[in-house]
């Protein structure tokens, strides 16, 4: 179990983006972080990797976690290395492990696939369109099997039908593999349709306003579940009491 | 069309630019020894294209060791600098004192200190040239994006990975643009060297000869020595573009 613990985080030029918050995030949950656009989503996903220290409180992990290649991370941007084609920059994890690129193809390749991209390994990011950038970035965190997966905004930039494609194949994933994942999104059916529990964030500074479980039974049905709309509603009116005005 | 048109604008007008001028020389009847017509010039290139043409290639010569041996310590430099807070603060000041130093001042004494001439010409021409790259690839090397920086943290790199798989390739663009300008002052500092160390120097390359020229007042052999000398910067501006063009097409597209 991860315990954020009264974080807060003011940065050097004064802005104060996060507010004394804290939260537990248990082990196999899915956690969506669901918030106004500048209140501070990206920056506590960043404190989560441990990268950066918060300028009050703390984050505490498990024992033994946290170490390399334990995390995986989506950036808000696709940031894939424009010299090396969709397959190296899935295979870079792997290859900061030391790990030879014979024994890791067909992970490289299985992550690739799990994408829709596999046709498309050799390809450099020049030649990929926003979503398929994004898509490889997806498959790059993937591919080490991390336990914890810090997800910013991944699906926002992509058109509908793959969203619902790749959400679909993230939930199997997590529900396959266990892992803990944290996924910030600004859309309330995403947050519905993913999350174990959401975390609903003021504007900035950043505080956690609520702390809702998901009712929602879990399942591919899920979108279509009577309760998924009365639990977007009650997402929206959280939301809407904590929109600047 | 209005492509075609701009790419051959430069030659159109290069070309009004000389029959006015040779038109002018005729007209004014200016002597040779004042101011050469375009057709004088060609001439005397051409009565003597053996001796200019072996100028040519010394001062090349003179110019691409110049050029290689910036590019090495730039990127050496630079690397330096990135590595250390306290090499960057140890260098930079010196570097800056080297580029704004003139060579025309600093070159007789390195002509005396460096006993080998092509040496002393190759020191004179580096200490022009090696700023761009070094300067540019300190940026290069500064400004690798932040995300991926943190992605390579973040799998636990150490700092050779990072630097071999991440900073070097991210820093190659403003390497290239760096190179290209060195290699025009490259040519530059060739020639001020040589310049400056006239018949005592290698008394071989092109300046040499627009000295030797000037001082036999053979005027249009001067302006024909002159227009090679433009003619290889441009060359090496032109060649030094394309290569960079080709490396980052090369790397970048798939
Ligand atoms: N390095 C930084 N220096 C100064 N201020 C920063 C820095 N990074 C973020 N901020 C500020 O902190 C606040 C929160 O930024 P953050 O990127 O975490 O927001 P966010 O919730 O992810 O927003 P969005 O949904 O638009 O991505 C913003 O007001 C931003 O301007
Ligand atoms: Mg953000």
């Amino acid at each position: 179990m991860i315990v954020v613990d009264g974080v807060s985080k003011t940065f050097p030029n004064g802005t104060a983006a996060l507010d004394n918050i804290s939260a537990k995030i248990g082990e196999g949950e899915f956690i969506v972080l669901l918030g106004p656009s500048g209140c501070g989503k990206s920056t506590l996903l960043r404190l989560l990797t441990g990268l950066e220290a918060p300028s009050g409180g703390q984050i505490l992990w498990p024992e033994g976690a946290a170490g390399p290649g334990d995390i995986g991370f989506v950036f808000q941007d696709a940031t894939l290395m424009p010299w090396a084609s969709a397959a190296e920059n899935v295979y870079l994890p792997l290859r900061l492990r030391g790990t030879s690129r014979a024994e890791t193809r067909e992970a490289v390749m299985a992550a690739l696939a799990q994408v829709g991209l596999a046709e498309f390994a050799n390809a450099k990011p020049a030649a990929l369109s926003g979503g398929m950038k994004m898509r490889v970035s997806i498959a790059r965190a993937l591919v080490g099997a991390p336990k914890l997966l810090l997800m910013d905004e991944p699906f926002a930039a992509l058109d509908e039908f793959t969203r619902f494609k790749l959400q679909a194949d993230l939930h199997d994933v997590w529900r396959r593999t266990g892992k803990t994942i944290v996924f910030v999104t600004h859309s309330i059916y995403e947050a519905a349709y993913l999350a174990t529990r959401v975390l609903v964030m003021s504007a900035r500074p950043g505080r956690v306003a609520a702390d809702i479980i998901n009712p929602v039974a879990e399942g591919p049905e899920r979108r279509t579940a009577a309760d998924y709309t009365a639990f977007v509603k009650t997402l929206s009116d959280v939301l809407r009491k904590v929109m600047p005005t | 069309m209005n492509r075609n048109m701009e790419r051959a604008a430069p030659f159109i007008f290069g070309l009004v630019g000389l029959g006015l001028w040779q038109g002018a020389v005729w007209w004014l009847q200016v002597p040779l020894y004042v101011l050469p017509g375009p057709v004088a010039i060609v001439a005397a290139y051409a009565g003597d294209y053996a001796v200019l043409n072996a100028a040519l290639l010394s001062t090349l010569t003179v110019t691409f060791a110049a050029l290689l041996v910036s590019a090495t310590l730039g990127v050496a430099l630079a690397l330096a600098m990135a590595a250390s807070n306290l090499a960057r603060a140890a260098i930079q000041p010196w570097a800056v004192i080297l580029q704004v130093t003139p060579v025309v001042a600093i070159a007789p004494l390195i002509i005396i200190w460096v006993n080998q001439p092509f040496l002393a010409l190759v020191v004179c021409a580096t200490i022009v040239a090696f700023f761009p790259v070094l300067s540019n690839t300190a940026a290069g090397l500064a400004a690798t994006p932040k995300e991926l920086l943190d992605l390579f943290r973040l799998n636990g790199a150490t700092r050779w990975q990072t630097l071999i798989l991440l900073r070097l390739p991210a820093a190659l663009p403003y390497f290239l643009a760096g190179l290209r300008i060195s290699g025009t002052l490259a040519l530059v500092g060739a020639v001020v060297a040589e310049f400056v160390a006239g018949s005592g120097g290698f008394a071989s390359g092109l300046a040499y000869r627009i000295l030797e020229a000037g001082y036999r007042l053979q005027i249009p052999r001067m302006f024909a020595a002159l227009v090679l000398l433009a003619l290889a910067g441009m060359a090496i501006y032109g060649v030094l573009g394309l290569f960079s063009r080709l490396m980052l097409r090369r790397r970048d597209a798939a």
